[in-house]
């Protein structure tokens, strides 16, 4: 079981550090290891970073990375998971021609149905902007593009655990 | 030591400050570090702190290597025989950049090091300036920390962090780059010690239960084994270690990096595992019912195709470094934690012991590595000298007091196997990066930390001439270092895999090589050659009695190879002897 690949969302508290982004990349990058998406936020904790990344890798290599990242100074903690064990997003942003809105009616059935939102309509064009999980937003994409899209991007996973993660009161353990 | 009282005053007092700049700050703290020598070379982006240099010269000692890896090297050196954090110091550009080899060899090796490099001005960042580098991002992947600094009021946390980090729980080298601006401007100076990052936690927590498991295992085991590596050393545990492996009478083996932790003579040292060590030790790890493994990493020259790796053994694995458990080989016990506190707590739960019948397996192999390779190793009876035999001679005319420094490839295999140590932090070599080039400026850096230790290098002919320029700190600095060159016109290792896996075909590995004694001689270093068996012993005599440098050429046999071997991909035990 070890030795089969598997999607795994790893969660890494930092300092908010120049470098550390650079430092956590190359731990992936020596061992030619593809990152699917990452994600850099504030966290629950002030002035504490958290890092998300998706990796389609073995359990084994997990552990060996998380032992590399935790290594690395200003890491604070770094956690895997996998599918599971989180609630996780992506959001995405389509910019369409507007005249769409009013040529293509079943546009806005597909929007209603994928609880996609208008994020703003003007004369020129108009943008949708959706959250959900991958294959969601796969679809719409999927749906949306046989009309033409100007700009489409997806952001990175954002994610969140079901179980406690205990990384404030250890935080609290580190300062005294 | 005015100005150092001052700073120290500051450290118990952080109210006091006093307005300097911010080069005169790096001074004072590498001084309030408690640095007494670096290493280093200077340029443009960083001539305001080579200024304060020149007025600081009375307490802090600069080197001048002639090349930054040497400075590098020279401050490795310095910190594998001291146990010190070496410095080293660089201009921004090609400066920065050729430090690059000695961090990644640091690395590697864990070596506590602080590097201090110039750079071009803040607002001159990002604009391809005159020697800009981005040398925070080239040194990323081999520092164990690095930051850059661009305004002077950071620079005393981040010195004081920086030596901190390099020096603390497992050691690396770390980077600190100094923008130009932030050396000249001036700022309200205070320093303290740094005591901690809330992030980093140097030591692991030792599980009690992990101590107990290991010596169950340990007190059951019919055949233990032990391997110990460089963490033995960098962990002050030498003591510890001795009584943990007399109490419970377990043979010992140790890597490159661990070689002189316990003496060369103690009855349980049974030599030196990997590719090209003992024996006994080899064939036995496949025979183990138990390896113990302390302070060492299993490195894939130690272990050879892991898929045959002691797979009969359970294995214990002590370590400072987390990220070191079940990495290579996966672990039963895994004790995590300092070496010196984990031994110390494993001692009291283990039976005293003796495994006779295991004693006498690895004296049975010994004797058939001694018949096979080592007879003709230490006392040829052929014409041409082998490298075996100058190290014998060193042996017996240091009587094992010597720190050996040497470089990479053939006669370091010889070094490590052959020297005789009798103290700790004596064998100071280039072990997981295999810099060859390493020797000669490591060398310096060793006899400046320990100037009443005998310090001798050995290299080959190629290895040498990467950093041959350093003769000129020698001959500047006047370091009375021993230079033995081991000389056989070849890249000696790189051929001998030609001659066995390449069917001889001498690639780019035969060098002609210049007059060596006239080179040494144009640095005023008194030189020899010995070409014959003869000359050997008093060659070796003069070295030794020789108060300043000296340089010894010994011409060895041309096609002379290192075995035992481990072939790439074989397993330990199929370890060949021809």
């Amino acid at each position: 079981m070890e030795n089969e690949i598997k999607q795994f969302t790893v969660s890494i508290y930092t300092e908010n550090n120049i470098g550390l982004l650079n430092r956590i990349s190359a731990i992936f990058q020596r061992r030619h290891i593809n990152i699917e998406s990452l994600n850099t936020s504030p966290s629950e904790i002030e002035g504490v970073s958290r890092f998300t990344i998706v990796v389609n890798i073995t359990e084994s290599q997990m552990k060996k990375i998380q032992g590399q990242i935790e290594k690395q100074v200003e890491v604070i903690k770094a956690y895997f998971h996998t599918e599971e064990e989180i609630i996780y997003q992506q959001s995405c942003i389509f910019k369409m021609k507007s005249n769409l809105l009013f040529d293509e009616r079943q546009i806005q059935n597909i929007i209603k149905e994928s609880n996609a939102r208008i994020v703003t309509v003007n004369r020129d064009f108009f943008v949708i902007e959706k959250s959900g999980r991958k294959e969601e937003i796969d679809l719409l994409h999927r749906e949306l593009s046989v009309f033409g899209i100007m700009q489409f991007t997806r952001s990175g996973r954002i994610a969140v655990t079901k179980d406690e993660m205990k990384i404030s009161t250890m935080l609290l353990a580190l300062e005294h | 030591m005015k100005e150092t009282q001052t700073v120290q005053n500051n450290t118990k007092n952080t109210e006091a400050t006093e307005r300097i700049s911010g080069s005169e700050a790096i001074i004072k703290c590498l001084l309030a570090e408690g640095v007494d020598i670096l290493y280093g070379y200077p340029g443009g982006a960083i001539m305001p702190v080579y200024d304060e240099l020149y007025k600081y010269q009375d307490k802090i000692h600069h080197v001048l290597t002639r090349h930054e890896q040497g400075a590098t090297h020279s401050a490795q050196g310095y910190a594998r025989i001291s146990g010190k954090v070496g410095v080293c110091m660089a201009t921004s550009g090609p400066g920065a950049t050729n430090l690059i080899t000695g961090i990644a060899d640091a690395q590697i090796d864990s070596t506590p090091m602080v590097c201090i490099t110039g750079q071009v001005g803040s607002h001159l960042l990002g604009s391809d300036a005159f020697q800009e580098t981005d040398i925070v991002g080239i040194s990323t992947p081999v520092t164990k920390w690095n930051c850059q600094v661009t305004k002077a009021s950071q620079i005393p946390e981040a010195i004081a962090k920086a030596f901190y980090i390099a020096r603390s729980g497992r050691p690396g080298p770390v980077l600190i780059d100094v923008t130009k601006d932030a050396q000249f401007e001036e700022f309200d100076f205070k320093y303290e010690k740094c005591k901690g990052v809330r992030s980093y936690k140097p030591v692991p927590d030792t599980d009690k239960n992990t101590l107990k498991a290991a010596a169950e295992l340990i007190n059951n085991a019919k055949k233990p084994l032990v391997v110990w590596g460089q963490g033995v050393i960098l962990g002050k545990a030498e003591q510890e270690f001795k009584a943990v492996i007399e109490k419970a009478g377990i043979p010992s083996a140790w890597t490159i990096l661990g070689a002189s932790a316990i003496p060369t003579s103690h009855p349980l040292n049974v030599g030196m595992v990997g590719m090209h060590g003992n024996y006994a030790p080899n064939v036995l790890t496949n025979e183990c019912d138990l390896l113990i493994a302390i302070g060492m990493r299993f490195d894939d020259r130690v272990t050879g195709n892991l898929e045959t790796y002691a797979k009969q053994a359970k294995i214990i694995h002590f370590d400072i470094d987390p990220a070191e458990i079940d990495k290579n080989v996966k672990t039963d016990v895994a004790v995590l934690g300092d070496a010196k506190a984990s031994l110390e707590a494993l001692l009291p739960l283990l039976n005293a012991n003796s495994h006779i019948e295991w004693h006498q397996k690895f004296k049975d192999l010994y004797n058939i590595e001694f018949e096979k390779v080592i007879k003709n190793d230490l006392h040829p009876t052929k014409e041409g000298l082998t490298m075996g035999e100058v190290l014998k001679e060193i042996n017996i005319q240091t009587k094992g007091n010597a720190a050996i420094v040497s470089d990479v490839g053939q006669h370091q295999m010889i070094a490590c196997r052959y020297a005789e140590f009798n103290k700790s932090k004596s064998n100071i070599t280039s072990g997981g990066l295999g810099t060859m080039g390493f020797a000669l400026p490591a060398a310096i850096g060793a006899k400046m930390a320990a100037p009443d230790r005998e310090v001798i290098m050995i290299a080959g002919d190629g290895g040498y001439q990467m950093t041959i320029q350093e003769l000129g700190t020698i001959f500047q600095q006047k370091v009375p270092v021993k230079i033995v060159v081991l000389n056989n016109e070849f890249l000696g290792m790189v051929r001998q895999w030609q001659q066995l896996f390449f069917d001889k075909r001498y690639a780019s590995t035969e060098m002609t090589n210049p007059d060596f004694i006239a080179i040494a001689k144009g640095y005023s270093i008194e030189a020899k050659k010995v070409t014959e068996r003869k000359d050997l012993k008093a060659a070796v005599k003069e070295m030794i009695d020789c108060e300043g440098p000296y340089f010894l050429e010994v011409r060895v046999e041309k096609e002379g190879n290192v075995f035992p071997m481990i072939p790439t991909g074989a397993s330990v035990s199929d370890i060949r002897l021809d």
